[in-house]
């Protein structure tokens, strides 16, 4: 297939995409961290705790994922109906455990079954986290895409590579989570989630390191460019570094903004570095962000009212929520 | 094993589908019933209205809640079984779909959580126009569907390029005639739902004496707006049934249960079809003309029947034959309770006749019934095709698909739904049947959205 320019609507999408990707994986990505940190203690005061940090935000940063696919349907209908079937369990596991997790939110102070729910809440959460970076990884290995639709098989996520950023991305999101609780929270809590900060910081180091060893490895199937290209796009995993060494630093200081606020911009800079691997193609490394999009009038129908109307909107909306519940966990959160 | 993913993925479709279309049906009249009485509680500032009101608010988030997790299942659907059908028809359907899921997502993000949280924080007139703006988001979301779903029955406004259905006209696609009739169809079906259910709660507790006050409410209105409403319904499906005339012959023929071309047509009430042989056992029939006037409004017409239309093209015969006649038989038990009710009313014996009240409890099914048999009329009376004339169903089922990923993903939804909606429907059948008064204030958990299943398993 010959590479068609994008035009300026589909850059338009494809930004919109790109947007909502990050801020979900940013705003979503800390409670379903917490929702993984949860699992690893049975203190019922810190879990209740942990709930109320979050409770006002989930299900707003949940709909950052129907952003993403009502976008993507709408605007690459193509990528869409190729990126569904190379995910199909995975997809599946994501929207089973988010239906569980969310539950639990509210089953949980049901009497009786406490116990199942919040295991749902623990599983839930780390399933989400797991099947998100495990589509990182395959995508970095590349989708065949054959005739405008997915060409390989059912397991390609559960490789080596994609296991390792699945790792990844738990533990990733578990940081973020912790780096949340602290800038939430005040003395028991924040204690704790202080203490795990250094171990994930490292955990999620070591396991990015070996994925890089095994993405190199795997390179053989790989067309894509991995900043041979680019050289400048180096600067995002600079940054990365950075950012978590920063991490370090904080923790030896305690200063309760910078967890967070740091490990935002690591995965602000780890998603960029993809984004220069990635670019111009949208399924890596078979179709581009031009081939995938929609027809003009498709694109152009979605800009005059989703685009100008409804996306200021959402942006609006997640600014007064986060507004409104700002500062340390008061009592009559949630 | 030999599993046939496109059986499979049938199946899960029409699992995942019939059990969200519950939820939106209900919830559109319960929105717009809602507003209505917080509109009456505004004018008349009787009390009484406000604890109908906050009842049935808590059914309504509840029901919400299952509808948005059980869409958002439906969204993924597309891609993951069917994406031939969303690579073909995408830069059509994708912009429609995305479309709802934008406005649904205004929807909860703004003015339901001022329905929720609201109502001590804002003034009395911003809450009732907080309740019709919720009312007019579920209106405007299911509008959404019924476009993308009407272009499926008839695709109109659009060209084929390289094998994908490109949109030329989207006014046509958002605003043409099989639209302009199967919507208004849907919104009344949904109000005729909510308002069977608010009839039977409301007969319910009458009939037991727990909350007579807030039963009569709930009886004498419920009654009132299905009286008036059922009668346009029964026009619009009539509309309805006349598209599908135009368009879908070989659906009409299913429906009708015609074999051959016939001028004028007769009409069959009721019957057991036999396909093999094609023609009808056990037929009670109305002779020609009725058929004709039926269908085309003519006492001469002439009707297509099977015969003239390939086999490869017919629907599976027997479901929409059936389906159909469940539906209208839902509509006419309707029209007959919402009526005699009415006429109870007027001879002022609605609240002593306890056989009608036991009637009237035990008709709550009947618009959900309806609307499943409706639906299911609609889109497998639609078959072969996915896109009526354009593409066929078993040609736009995912290729990379194997039957036992469509196994494992089907069997995870029935027991994950089971589950869950269990603790869900039972939680809504305590609410009922606990009663307004029952009710503690200010319950509804946070932004509830998915969750607003609070207290689901006590």
């Amino acid at each position: 297939m010959s590479a068609i320019e994008p035009s300026g609507l589909a850059l338009f999408w494809a930004a919109v995409i790109a947007f909502a990707i990050l801020v979900y994986v940013i705003l979503d990505g800390f409670d379903l961290g917490v929702g993984i940190l949860f699992g690893t203690t049975r203190d019922a005061a810190l879990r209740d705790e942990m709930m109320g940090a979050i409770s006002p935000f989930w299900d707003g940063n949940e709909t950052w994922l129907v952003i993403v696919a009502a976008s993507l349907f709408g605007a690459f209908p193509m990528a869409y109906a190729v990126f569904l079937p190379a995910f199909y369990i995975p997809a599946l596991l994501l929207l089973l455990a988010l239906i569980f997790r969310g539950v639990a939110f509210e089953f949980r102070y049901g009497a009786g079954g406490r116990a199942v729910w919040d295991w749902g809440f623990f599983i839930g959460s780390t399933v989400a986290a797991f099947v998100q970076g495990a589509a990182v990884g395959a995508m970095i290995r590349g989708i065949p895409v054959a005739n405008g639709q997915y060409a390989g098989g059912p397991f390609e996520w559960l490789r080596p590579l994609p296991v390792l950023t699945g790792i990844g991305l738990v533990l990733g999101y578990a940081l973020l989570g912790a780096g949340w609780l602290i800038m939430k929270s005040e003395g028991a809590l924040r204690d704790w989630a202080w203490r795990r900060i250094s171990r994930l910081a490292v955990a999620v180091l070591v396991v990015l390191a070996i994925a890089i060893i095994a993405a190199f490895i795997a390179r053989a199937r790989m067309t894509g460019n991995l900043f041979l290209d680019r050289p400048w796009g180096l600067i995002f995993p600079v940054i990365g570094l950075l950012a978590i060494y920063g991490v370090f630093v904080a923790a030896r200081r305690r200063r309760d903004a910078w967890p967070f606020t740091l490990t935002a911009v690591f995965f602000i800079a780890a998603f960029l570095s993809l984004a220069v691997m990635f670019w111009p193609y949208m399924i890596p490394y078979s179709v581009t962000v031009g081939n995938a999009a929609a027809p003009e009038k498709s694109l152009s129908f979605l800009f005059w009212g989703a685009g100008i109307f409804v996306l200021p909107v959402i942006v609006i909306y997640t600014f007064v929520v986060y507004w409104v519940f700002r500062g340390k966990l008061r009592k009559g959160y949630g | 094993m030999d599993l046939d993913p496109l059986l499979l993925s049938r199946i899960q479709f029409a699992f995942v589908i019939s059990f969200h279309i519950i939820f939106p049906s209900f919830t559109i009249g319960l929105a717009a019933w809602l507003a209505t009485i917080e509109g009456m509680r505004l004018a008349t500032g009787k009390p009484i209205y406000r604890r109908v009101f906050d009842f049935w608010l808590k059914v309504f988030a509840l029901s919400f809640g299952m509808g948005v997790v059980t869409g958002i299942v439906m969204a993924f659907q597309f891609g993951t079984n069917w994406s031939v059908l969303a690579e073909r028809s995408g830069p059509i359907q994708g912009p429609l779909l995305g479309y709802e899921g934008f406005t649904a997502f205004i929807l909860e993000a703004t003015f339901f959580g001022v329905m929720l949280l609201g109502r001590d924080r804002v003034p009395p007139w911003f809450y009732f126009f907080s309740c019709c703006m919720v009312s007019l988001g579920t209106m405007f979301s299911s509008f959404w569907i019924l476009c993308n779903n009407s272009w499926m029955q008839v695709p109109l406004g659009h060209t084929v390029v390289d094998g994908k259905m490109v949109p030329e006209d989207w006014w046509a696609i958002t605003t043409g005639p099989i639209v302009r009739v199967r919507w208004p169809h849907m919104l009344f079906a949904a109000f005729l739902t909510t308002g069977m259910s608010v009839i039977a709660t409301g007969a319910w507790y009458v009939r037991r004496g727990t909350y007579p006050a807030e039963g009569r409410v709930m009886l004498h209105w419920g009654l009132g707006l299905v009286a008036v409403i059922i009668p346009v319904q029964l026009v619009f499906g009539h509309l309805t049934g006349g598209y599908v005339v135009k368009y879908q012959p070989s659906k009409i023929a299913a429906i009708e249960g015609r074999w051959h071309n016939e001028k004028p047509a007769s009409e069959v009430l009721i019957a057991w079809p036999d396909v093999e042989n094609r023609r009808n056992l056990f037929a009670i029939t109305l002779p020609p003309p009725w058929g004709s006037m039926i269908d085309s409004g003519s006492t001469t017409a002439e009707e297509v029947g099977l015969d003239s239309i390939p086999p490869e093209n017919w629907p599976p015969m027997r479901i929409p034959f059936f389906t159909f006649r469940i539906m209208v038989g839902m509509g006419v038990i309707i029209l007959a309770v919402s009526w005699f009710g009415v006429w109870l009313r007027w001879r002022g014996r609605l609240e002593t006749t306890h056989w009608f009240l036991w009637i009237a409890f035990l008709s709550f099914p009947t618009g959900f019934v309806a609307v499943l048999a409706g639906w299911f009329t609609a889109e497998v009376g639609r078959q072969p095709w996915v896109v009526y004339g354009l593409l066929r169903t078993k040609d736009a089922v995912t290729p990379s698909l194997t039957g036992g990923d469509v196994l494992f993903s089907l069997i995870a939804y029935i027991v994950v739904y089971a589950v869950i909606y269990s603790s869900g429907f039972y939680y809504i059948y305590r609410v009922l049947r606990d009663g307004p008064a029952a009710e503690v204030r200010g319950a509804l958990p946070g932004p509830a959205r998915a969750t607003a299943l609070r207290g689901g398993g006590e």
